[in-house]
């Protein structure tokens, strides 16, 4: 991911974003003391989104994406979110070719995320439109890609394929899942307990 | 430059549709620009023409082709919830050849008549309907520059009450998918692609630069053969 995008898509848009909610959050009282995630589910107002939803969520949104990579990225994960992944999906290269695969067959803008769903209590690969985000249906997001045309179109024109590639083999941060997963676990009981026999 | 048609149609016969009595499935094949990719310039660079014609179009065609083999297929199988699969990727494919079809043309060279504003019955239908070119400029603009995500902003003729309207829709929806008696006259893909490397985030700079070579000679002729 070159520089120049990242000047763009950081420098630009993303604090394009950020500059558009601190004016709606002057301007409201009733948004005071919300966390940025709280923010999010509440703005979505159950699919009839309130103006503050778009920046509040691009923001969260990009915030949690540029969380997901880091320099020198890439390999698989290991211990605990390694497992997780081969229980669910059956092996990494499973995950792998279906994370691809979402990436590849959305339609427009959106994101494609490594979700761990709270109710099934497991892992899976989830694509959204625009700017939705798994908070809203109370899933923990693990890792995200950005698919929106200016994530890639600078670096990589109309090649979401290659794109994608590069995110998964040299910048994905499996250190940033695995810190998220491990919070994550506070919240949704990933284990069987250990009855012992009597 | 001879402007070929909207979608050249060649049959590619399938060979054994056994006694069906199904036609030879048809194809669609990328339109050819009525001028060169430069020609719009500095409006939009002829990068993003090459692009967008070459990768962006041509992908549609190829994929919606593909899409519509396999919904014969499946309608032969009459393999129902196949063809209901498909009607995703037909929408969206298909939709975007529709839609960059009628954007090609309704650009234009600045020395051909690109930006040039129109005349006779839809001159008077837009001062009618939105007060002046320019208020009409600007609604469009506006609708542009505050969609989300990808899609289009349309001006669009509605020929149940005669009545010219503004629409947006997303993605590749066409504009057929707001109301079914809605006609475009012209179209504005606001997708990033159309825009990104040029304009970059500035997307209200290429919308205010699209007007420069906006083909209202086309517009017209639409409108004029709906409204005669």
């Amino acid at each position: 991911m070159s520089k120049r995008t990242l000047e763009v898509h950081w420098g630009e848009l993303h604090r394009g974003y950020v500059e558009g909610l601190n004016k709606h959050l002057a301007k409201d009282d009733v948004l005071y003391g919300y966390t940025l995630d709280e923010l999010v589910k509440v703005s979505y107002n159950s699919g009839n989104p309130l103006p503050v939803f778009n920046n509040a969520v691009q923001v969260w949104n990009h915030d949690f994406f540029w969380e997901s990579m880091q320099p020198g990225g890439g390999d698989i994960p290991k211990y605990g979110v390694l497992e997780q992944i081969e229980k669910d999906f059956g092996s990494f290269t499973n995950f792998k070719e279906k994370f691809i695969e979402a990436a590849l067959t959305l339609f427009g803008s959106g994101y494609v995320w490594l979700v761990l769903k709270r109710e099934e209590r497991r892992l899976a690969v989830v694509k959204t439109s625009n700017a939705i985000n798994p908070l809203v249906w109370n899933d923990i997001p693990i890792i995200s890609l950005d698919m929106w045309e200016h994530a890639y179109y600078l670096d990589y024109k109309n090649d979401k394929g290659t794109y994608t590639n590069v995110f998964m083999n040299h910048l994905v941060s499996w250190n940033a899942a695995m810190s998220r997963m491990a919070r994550a676990e506070a919240f949704v009981n990933l284990g069987e307990p250990k009855i012992p026999i009597a | 430059m001879a402007l070929r048609s909207l979608a050249i149609r060649k049959a590619i016969g399938l060979g054994k549709s056994v006694g069906l009595g199904l036609r030879g499935l048809q194809t669609v094949t990328l339109p050819d620009l009525p001028y060169d990719y430069s020609a719009l310039e500095p409006a939009i660079s002829g990068e993003i023409m090459q692009l967008h014609h070459q990768k962006h179009h041509q992908a549609y065609v190829t994929n919606y082709n593909k899409a519509v083999e396999q919904l014969f297929q499946a309608l032969n199988k009459v393999d129902t919830s196949t063809v209901v699969q498909l009607q995703g990727a037909i929408k969206f494919n298909g939709g975007g050849h529709v839609n960059h079809s009628i954007f090609w043309k309704n650009l234009a060279p600045v020395h051909e008549g690109g930006g040039e504003p129109p005349h006779s019955s839809l001159g008077w239908a837009i001062d009618t309907h939105f007060g002046s070119l320019e208020a009409l400029i600007q609604k469009m603009s506006a609708e542009g520059a505050a969609l989300q995500g990808s899609g289009w902003v349309w001006l669009g003729l509605d020929t149940e009450f005669k009545r010219l309207v503004v629409e947006t829709t997303a993605n590749q929806d066409p504009l057929v998918t707001k109301a079914p008696t809605l006609v475009p006259l012209l179209g504005i893909d606001v997708w990033e692609h159309a825009y990104y490397l040029q304009y970059k985030n500035v997307k209200p700079d290429y919308l205010k630069n699209i007007w420069n070579v906006m083909n209202w000679k086309y517009a017209s002729d639409v409108y004029q053969k709906e409204c005669p």
